[in-house]
């Protein structure tokens, strides 16, 4: 789980150096999209219910990439080369998206698809009718609060109807049921490990094969690796930079969507279920390597799996097996809860970043200014 | 508008690239004035001038990498001034930048292969490289699995010429291809670009300092401190003007 949410991140932090502060929101995302799908898929009974999961992971990865698509366009692509205010307005983002997803409802929906209605479509005839360049600015003035007044008017009256401004989610957090062949749990290996988890393995390698097989083998994944170890150089030779940022952006967020769908699994969601993974992923992609994708995959294992050593207290029990001193176990036992394991997780980062500050792999020769 | 456009239809029938009363600047510093400069179709024209006159700021421009203040940059009779640099390149530019600007991370062949991006449909499927590459750079189809940051620099300026000419421009935009590079390899490449002109009939831009090189254009364009100073025919290039322009 970590390491897809990490692996969407890599490639929007990575390859296009943009902090996007709302990839824990693009996840909770795609955990609702689970959830949704799986509601819909109730009805059916069960044979079909089983593989909503199969369904439920495609619509994600749509539903993520979709919600990238319209932050990189609406607000990200003015503020390539600005760290700051892209950190500020992604940021933003995230607070919009996690209210979105409590406030949600048919009328607000409609609202929202009116304006974007009027607001592109009006600029759309604009644009086709009359000389655009003049009148720009003119024309956004009287457009835009022409269209927010129609859609906010709109919204208020359906409003009114309670059918149509009932939430769609509730505020509280919400299950998603595990099909029933993802239930229970294998003991080979020695390790008791529930179904979820394999399945999220085996979704994870996917997710690292596609990836690889789309930025290694593909047109679009050449050109995404030729614009970012080369911006300039790749517009002139007539690759359109713009439509490949987009594309780049909406692949780690869709990415961000998987991601969401396999959180789903594992527990509830609620609107703030993003904001306890940003940390953790953030945290793969600096300790991997910013770009480096081989580096966030050997970072995602390592932080998982001292994360849970540490949390659940396995490496007290072995130390005590080996009659290590009580003092050094009575440290760890100390640190046997998720919160504390964070904390020292998080110290173990520091120190090590202050050894390799570049990160597990650095890049070599000159594409180490990336 | 146009009317000005139809003057401008008039006089560049034949001209493959018109640049006109071009004024860049960095931040404040004024770095082109006034420029006006033209390529005729099918001729080769060499930009000279000594290091810091703005030689690559000029191309930068018509590339669309730098914007003009002022003017107008036309290619064929199209006004191309307010295009972006990927719709430049794809109406028919092919440049080869000062520096050669090769991706680093990505094979020779993938180097290649992103100059058919620049074809009017882009890149479609499955297209190989045409074997006319392999004949004007043979190096390079022994080096189609390297990364292109580890070619030698002589190698990374005949890619990326190559990388130009997948992408079947109608202008050249040369920017210094012999600078750094040894002596027979600036033979070589020389007579690639000779053989590319008779080949396929393309207008060429070009800065150049080897006098050998510059001999070869049809028409020269001097510059200094970000003007043209001087013009003509390159039979006519004095022994003066070589003196005074070109860093021997
Ligand atoms: N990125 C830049 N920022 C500011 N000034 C620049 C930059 N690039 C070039 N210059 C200045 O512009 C002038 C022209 O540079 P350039 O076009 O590269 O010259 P040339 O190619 O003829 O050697 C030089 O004085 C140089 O200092
Ligand atoms: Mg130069």
């Amino acid at each position: 789980m970590l390491l897809i949410a990490a692996l969407g991140l890599a490639i929007v932090f990575g390859l296009m150096g943009v902090i996007n502060l709302a990839h824990g929101e693009l996840i909770m995302l795609g955990a609702y999209a689970t959830f949704v799908v799986q509601n819909i898929f109730k009805p059916f009974g069960e044979p079909w219910f089983s593989f909503y999961i199969i369904v439920a992971i495609p619509i994600a990865f749509i539903v993520s990439a979709l919600m990238g698509l319209i932050i990189e366009r609406g607000a990200i692509r003015f503020l390539y080369g600005r760290p700051l205010e892209t950190l500020l307005a992604t940021w933003g983002v995230s607070l919009i998206l996690r209210q979105l997803v409590r406030s949600v409802n048919w009328s607000l929906f409609m609202a929202i698809g009116i304006f974007a209605l009027l607001f592109f479509g009006g600029m759309q005839l604009l644009k086709r009718l009359v000389d655009w360049q003049n009148i720009r600015s003119k024309a956004l003035v009287i457009l835009l609060p022409l269209a927010a007044g129609i859609a906010i008017a709109f919204n208020l009256l359906l409003g009114a109807n309670p059918a149509l401004s009932k939430p769609w989610f509730s505020a509280r957090n919400v299950d998603v049921t595990a099909p029933t062949w993802l239930r229970g749990g294998t003991t080979a290996l020695g390790f008791q490990t529930p179904y979820v988890r394999l399945f999220i393995i085996a979704l994870t390698i996917l997710c690292l094969i596609g990836v690889y097989w789309f930025l290694q083998r593909s047109t679009w994944g050449l050109k995404i690796r030729a614009v970012t170890q080369n911006r300039t150089m790749s517009s002139c030779l007539g690759i359109p930079t713009s439509k490949v940022d987009a594309l780049t952006f909406a692949l780690g967020s869709g990415l961000a969507g998987i991601a969401g769908c396999a959180v789903s699994l594992l527990g509830s969601v609620g609107p703030n279920t993003g904001q306890s993974y940003i940390v953790d992923t953030f945290m793969v992609v600096v300790v991997g390597g910013v770009g480096n994708l081989w580096g966030a995959v050997v970072a995602a294992m390592g932080i998982g799996i001292l994360n849970y050593l540490i949390g659940s207290g396995t490496l007290a029990l072995f130390l005590t097996s080996v009659n290590a001193p009580q003092s050094l176990i009575d440290l760890l036992l100390f640190f046997a809860t998720s919160s504390m394991a964070k904390v020292v997780v998080f110290a173990l980062i520091i120190v090590f970043l202050q050894i390799k500050p570049a990160g597990l792999f650095p890049q070599k020769g000159r594409t180490a200014e990336l | 508008m146009s009317s000005q456009s139809l003057i401008s239809n008039q006089q560049s029938t034949d001209l493959m690239l018109r640049v006109s009363d071009i004024n860049v600047y960095y931040g404040e510093s004024h770095i082109l004035r006034d420029v006006d400069l033209s390529v005729p179709a099918g001729q080769m024209v060499c930009l000279i001038g000594r290091n810091g006159v703005g030689k690559t700021t000029l191309l930068k421009t018509i590339m669309g990498l730098l914007s003009s203040r002022t003017g107008n940059i036309f290619f064929g009779d199209r006004p191309i001034t307010k295009l972006a640099p990927d719709r430049r390149a794809k109406l028919g530019i092919g440049y080869v930048p000062q520096g050669r600007e090769i991706i680093p991370r990505v094979s020779v062949k993938d180097n290649l292969l992103l100059g058919l991006e620049a074809r009017p449909q882009g890149r479609k499927g499955k297209e190989a490289i045409p074997e006319e590459i392999f004949e004007l750079f043979p190096v390079l189809k022994t080096m189609l699995s390297r990364m292109g940051g580890d070619l030698s620099g002589g190698q990374q300026q005949q890619l990326a010429i190559a990388r130009a000419l997948m992408g079947k421009p109608r202008l050249l935009v040369l920017d210094e291809p012999t600078e750094g590079i040894q002596p027979s390899i600036v033979l070589e490449i020389e007579a690639a670009v000779k053989r590319i002109i008779a080949e396929t009939g393309i207008s060429v831009l070009l800065v150049e300092q080897h006098l050998h090189f510059v001999r070869q254009a049809d028409k020269y364009y001097a510059m200094q401190k970000g003007g043209i100073v001087a013009s003509g025919s390159t039979a006519e290039l004095t022994q003066e003007v070589i003196q005074k322009f070109l860093a021997v």
